[in-house]
């Protein structure tokens, strides 16, 4: 710990007071009470679990803020054994600098945020703890009381969820209220703390508060070792807010979880982390390691404020103390709940009838003041606005996470009286998670998807506190990989011209990246695809699919079509959910890759390619817990091909497995690579289900062009027709037909800048285009070389024609080009100027000739047929 | 080159167009398979996993980072780049032409707008390309042939050797482009040119010819000559192995003699040094006079020196314990070449050249 207390050089040390409580599940034992004595100071100070601490960060002038939830011994820590767990609170400097706008106000010096980021990681040592402070509760229109100011407190109105600043919730509130009026000043007795909490209640809530006497009244007798509720609530509890230190203790992995190490392993992790994640995370600690320094004026205001404490190390009378201890435990199940619950509410208040919209705010919570009732109604639709303006999705998914949590907890504890509007609430919930499952933006889905992994296999390598911007102190510190950061192109400052004329709009319309929004010609091919993947979906079993044909057959926009129609039914919930996964090929490296690639896009997880093969083939051979429906396109199979055909093997036989609920698309050009290049194992797991593009016919071509110019007069219909018949014709490439046209256009373009009437594309600029694409280039070469060049082509007919082979060697060539040119009494070149000739036309690709060190020996051949060479030369 | 730099220039003195506008310069030749071209690229575009002149990650991480970072924008909000492959063909030939079907396939697509250029000199370059990149490039292609005539390449070298109108030296400027007027008019000189224009009409040989002239430009001899471009020209088309011969002992020559007579006799086959060596022996016996009878060790170097000159070659590779004098050979020289040699080589005896000319190598 040494090197953090630069700020004070005097040495702290740090003891518990009062018995352990031993929590047999977490191997911790729990402490309420923890003794901190500053060297040169007489008297102790005294921090329970519920005041509000100030915790050390990178910057010393300004510590985090929060507030201390519990405190425990943990033997798996290597360097300091005390550990804290604490909910934080957030400066305003410490929110993103771009979303500090968010607040739409200008915050007050001394006002910090709840932390409402259950992803952030809450456990810390207890050693970095530098002293209470005091915080204060306030209503979001309530002015910062001017008597306060001067003295070191913070206040609390809002909570930032980094998404976006809201309300306390009532709950919270009020719970805060309690804390600012127990704890600092102990003006309330216990029983006037018990009154106030066995005040009537209202469902939830009055199961709460039942929680809250219950486990108040065992912590203040303090007579068994073990809690019978509060550990295993708080162990989901911890399970929830997905705190990993703690998950790979229970399995006892045992990570060194410093303050120290902790540094360490998000750089670590970097690498293995997806990037998308990585990135989001730096960015994060980038900025408020930035805001942070940056803000060093408000530093002073509160530095003395932790100071204060200290020197005075009030000791507070014994009994207060208990009500202390008593009180934030409570508080703590409270917490962890509320902001859970408060979500659900906003969100269902949404979808459910108006009535119950109104009835959800009136649930009273149990030390709120009648004031503040009328405030927080007050408030409700504000956060109701908020909450639909916002991305809800995420939202809605960890609210439904910690409600299911809620809900079970509610059951175990004691109540029986179960909380029907949550019952009848909870179905809707689920619903629109599942729909929101596929459209997830990727970076917050990859990391529940994560968690849910974790969970569940527990990935041995995704190690704790990947969860974003966790506020652990050290950790904001570093972190700073190179590849951090979101990859993207600069973008331009100039905006994209509108077409101006109607050929700028056909020629946009015809770019093959142009998506239309039907397939014409493909509808059949659609509908099998479609069926095929759907049926899948409905049984939840798996399949392969071979798709082959030409390129420039609509292979790939086919399935894009069918995955995105599906996508849509998902979303209409007319098919069972999927998750879709797309690689290429051609955009691998190496066969292998594939395994990377689908894993990363699956989970998020970065591998090797080998662990990645281990991980899939645990992932969809194994695991028995029922999933969604994966579908996965291949395209480009063929470079999937290795020696041994492993890649191939794996890609096929995951779809026979029960569990995998797998659909393979496999896209390729060749109609029988089944048979030709894979190993009967391979080709007999791919099964039968094959499909072939045929190449466009040239009414099918029309008809595409048709459908890209439809409305837009810029083509002669004749005109469509030819190169639909040439395109046909030559390749049934639907992408050169596109590409025909698109020149054509601008030839037309071109010829119509004088006269100035763009009109339409007639047959004649088609043909130029045609000509300009299809045209060999080798004559228009041979007849603009030089005299000597076309000399040299000469004296190879004529010594192809006497010897009556396809190839020469240079001298024999070299002798009939000095016996035409002696019998055209030219002066013949030397063999230096032969042999420049001679790699001139080899490297332009007239001739394919040998590597020039054979010098005369090498041999010489025509890449152009001689009727060409004799055509281009006689022209003259 | 020169013509896409000149676009590109034009293009980018446009000012909107040069903020706007990311290029990737690849040259096939320096990029010589795809990961050192992703690195390439990711460097030139300056992406942020970029450090220093450094890029992170394996080739796989790169490839699917940068495609990530082309994917992402489209149309509307992202920088345009254009990709400039010089050397075009040597990429065809990276392993499956990942970078190039990622290329075209993006340019295809409504991702990030690319455009991407090939330069090659190969007229072939669509056969290179496999069908499914084939398919995606654009069949866009533009042939620069040298279509010129002869007036058109008397013009170009006028232009060439003129000096601009704010060069210093106002009046030597002035005489220097009277005298170029003069040459390009100049009978002689035009024949030069004709003969240069014949052979090839590439410019860079044009410019090869008149540096060749323009060295000889000294300040007392301040303008350019009709001889100098005839010298310049003589130099251009000297035959390099005509020169070599003429620096070959009379041995050496009668050696040479010797191995196209046999040329002759047995119709381009191979010989050892042998054969040439009787054939050799054979000329000293009955004809020469002047040639003395040298001993064979020392044919036998003069023999060695020739194939070190690479105007004789073995036809398979030299074993260590195959013997040198049986070593089959075959002669790098045409027989115009001899001849041509012969008669301007110093000091030739004359019976060596009879020997030369005649047909019949014993008579």
């Amino acid at each position: 710990m040494a090197p953090y207390h630069t700020r004070q050089k005097i040495r702290q040390t740090y003891s518990w007071i009062g018995r352990p409580l031993l929590d047999r599940k977490l191997h911790h034992r729990t402490y309420t009470e923890i003794c901190v004595k500053i060297e040169g100071c007489s008297t102790p100070v005294h921090i329970q679990v519920g005041q509000f601490v100030l915790i050390e960060g990178d910057d010393d002038e300004n510590p985090y803020v929060a507030k201390l939830i519990e405190l425990f011994e943990d033997d798996f820590e290597l360097h300091s054994k005390k550990r804290a767990r604490v909910q934080w609170f957030v400066r305003f400097s410490e929110v993103p600098a771009h979303k500090q706008r968010l607040l739409g106000r200008k915050p007050d010096a001394q006002e910090i945020f709840w932390y409402d980021y259950p992803a952030c990681d809450s456990n810390i040592s207890a050693e970095t703890i530098i002293g209470p402070v005091q915080v204060v509760a306030l209503a979001p229109d309530e002015v910062i009381p001017v008597d306060l100011k001067n003295e070191k407190i913070f206040f609390v109105k809002l909570s930032w969820n980094e998404k976006k600043f809201r309300p306390l919730s009532p709950e919270l509130f009020a719970e805060l209220e309690k804390l600012q009026e127990s704890s600092p000043k102990c003006q309330k007795s216990v029983e006037a703390m018990t009154k106030n909490i066995e005040s009537p209640a209202w469902t939830t809530t009055e199961q709460v508060v039942k929680r809250i006497e219950s486990s108040h009244s065992a912590s203040k007798s303090r007579q068994t070792p073990t809690h019978p509720v509060v550990p295993t609530a708080r162990k989901r509890l911890e399970l929830g807010s997905l705190t990993f230190p703690h998950l790979s203790c229970l399995l006892g992995l045992g990570f060194p979880r410093t303050p120290h190490t902790k540094i360490s392993q998000p750089t670590s992790q970097a690498s293995l982390d997806s990037s998308g994640r990585t990135k989001r995370k730096v960015n994060f600690s980038e900025t408020t390691s930035q805001t942070k320094r940056s803000h060093l004026y408000r530093s002073e205001m509160s530095s003395p404020a932790l100071k204060t404490p200290e020197k005075t190390g009030k000791v507070q009378p014994f009994c207060a103390k208990d009500v202390k201890k008593a009180s934030p435990k409570c508080c703590m199940i409270l917490r962890t709940r509320v902001p859970a619950l408060k979500t659900t509410q906003i969100n269902e208040e949404r979808t459910l009838t108006p009535v119950k919209g109104g009835q959800r705010p009136s649930v009273p919570s149990v030390v709120l003041k009648p004031e503040n009732i009328k405030k927080r109604e007050a408030k409700e639709p504000e956060t109701q606005n908020q909450a639909t303006a916002t991305s809800h999705r995420i939202r809605r998914r960890s609210s439904l996470l910690t409600l299911n949590r809620i809900r079970q907890q509610l059951r175990v504890l004691e109540n029986n009286k179960s909380d029907q509007e949550e019952e009848e609430f909870l179905p809707t919930a689920e619903v629109s998670d599942s729909s929101s499952e596929e459209e997830e933006a990727s970076t917050p889905a990859l990391s529940r998807r994560n968690t849910r992994c974790i969970s569940r296999n527990l990935r041995p390598f995704l190690k704790p506190s990947i969860q974003t911007p966790s506020k652990t102190p050290k950790k904001m510190a570093k972190s700073r990989t190179p590849r951090c950061a979101t990859p993207q192109i600069r973008s331009r400052n100039l905006t994209t011209p509108e077409p101006a004329s109607m050929l700028e709009e056909a020629r946009l319309r015809l770019h093959v990246s142009a998506v239309p929004e039907s397939l014409p010609c493909r509808e059949q091919e659609f509908q099998d695809i479609y069926s095929f993947v759907e049926s899948k979906l409905f049984d939840r079993t798996g399949g392969c699919m071979y798709i082959s044909g030409v390129p420039g057959t609509g292979k790939t926009a086919t399935v894009h079509e069918v995955i995105r129609c599906l996508q849509q039914a998902a979303q209409a919930n007319d098919v069972p959910p999927f998750q879709y996964i797309e690689v290429n090929g051609m955009k691998l490296t190496e066969p292998h890759q594939v395994y990377v690639q689908i894993l990363q896009k699956l989970t998020g997880q970065k591998a090797t390619a080998n662990h990645a093969a281990k991980l899939l083939a645990k992932r969809f051979c194994a695991s028995a817990s029922p999933q969604e429906t994966t579908v996965l396109l291949v395209d480009e199979l063929d470079l999937l091909w290795t020696h041994k055909q492993d890649v191939m093997y794996n890609l096929f036989d995951w779809p026979t497995h029960k569990e995998a609920q797998l659909v393979v698309l496999t896209i390729a050009n060749t109609m029988d690579l089944p048979e030709r290049i894979m190993m009967n194992r391979v080709s007999s797991r791919l099964g039968l289900t094959r499909m072939s593009f045929q190449p466009y016919t040239h009414s099918q071509l029309q008809q595409i062009l048709g459908s890209r110019l439809k409305h837009l007069k810029a083509f002669e219909d004749d005109a469509i027709q030819l190169v639909a018949r040439k395109v046909a014709a030559l390749s049934g490439d639907a992408r050169r037909c596109l590409d025909i046209c698109r020149r054509a256009t601008e030839i037309c373009e071109f010829s119509h800048q004088k006269p100035d009437s763009p009109g339409l594309v007639t047959v004649a600029h088609l043909m130029e285009a045609i000509d300009e694409m299809f045209s060999s280039s080798y004559i228009t070469a041979i007849k603009n070389s030089s005299v000597l060049e076309q000399g040299f082509l000469r004296a190879i007919l004529a010594e192809f024609h006497r010897s009556g082979l396809e190839e020469a060697t240079l001298q024999q060539i070299y002798s009939q080009h000095v016996a035409l040119c002696m019998m055209e009494g030219l002066p013949y070149p030397t063999m230096s100027e032969t042999m420049a000739v001679c790699s001139r036309l080899g490297s332009c690709r007239l001739l394919l000739v040998e590597p020039s060190r054979n010098d005369l020996l090498l041999r010489v051949r025509l890449n152009v047929s001689q009727d060409d060479v004799l055509y281009a030369l006689k022209e003259e | 080159m020169l013509l896409i730099n000149h676009a590109l220039k034009e293009l980018m003195d446009i000012e909107v167009v040069s903020e706007n506008i990311l290029q990737v310069h690849l040259n096939g030749l320096l990029q010589i398979n795809d990961k050192i071209a992703l690195k390439e690229i990711t460097r030139q575009l300056s992406l942020e996993n970029v450090v220093g002149d450094k890029v992170f990650g394996s080739f796989a991480e790169n490839l699917s980072f940068l495609l990530e970072a082309l994917k992402k924008g489209d149309r509307t909000s992202s920088c345009p780049v254009i990709f400039i492959l010089d050397e075009f063909d040597l990429f065809a030939h990276h392993k499956n032409q990942t970078l190039l079907y990622n290329l075209f396939d993006i340019s295809q697509s409504a991702q990030t707008p690319v455009a991407v250029i090939g330069l090659t000199c190969r007229l072939d370059i669509l056969e290179l390309l496999e069908k499914r990149v084939k398919s995606r490039f654009s069949h866009r292609q533009i042939h620069l042939m040298n279509s010129f005539g002869f007036p058109q390449y008397v013009k170009i070298f006028k232009e060439q050797l003129l000096l601009p109108e704010e060069f210093s030296d106002k009046h030597f400027a002035e005489k220097w482009n009277e005298n170029v007027q003069c040459l390009s008019e100049d009978r002689s000189v035009r024949e030069v040119l004709q003969r240069h224009f014949n052979i090839s009409k590439n410019l860079r040989s044009l410019h090869t010819l008149l540096m060749l002239a323009l060295t000889r430009v000294t300040v007392s001899h301040p303008f350019l000559t009709a001889a100098d471009l005839m010298e310049a020209n003589q130099l251009c088309s000297m035959d390099s192995k005509a020169n070599i011969v003429h620096g070959l002992s009379v041995l050496e020559i009668c050696l040479i003699i010797a191995m196209k007579h046999l040329n002759d006799i047995y119709e381009e086959e191979p010989f050892n040094f042998q054969m040439v060596y009787n054939e050799f022996q054979k000329f000293v016996q009955r004809k020469a006079h002047s040639v003395y009878n040298f001993e064979k060790p020392v044919v036998m170097k003069a023999f060695e020196h020739l194939q070190q000159l690479e105007l004789i070659k073995p036809l398979e590779r030299t074993s260590a314990n195959s013997q040198r004098e049986y070593q089959l050979m075959k002669l790098l020289l045409d027989n115009t070449q001899i001849m041509n040699a012969l008669q301007k080589y110093p000091n030739c005896p004359t019976d060596v050249r009879q020997w030369a000319t005649s047909s019949l190598s014993w008579l």
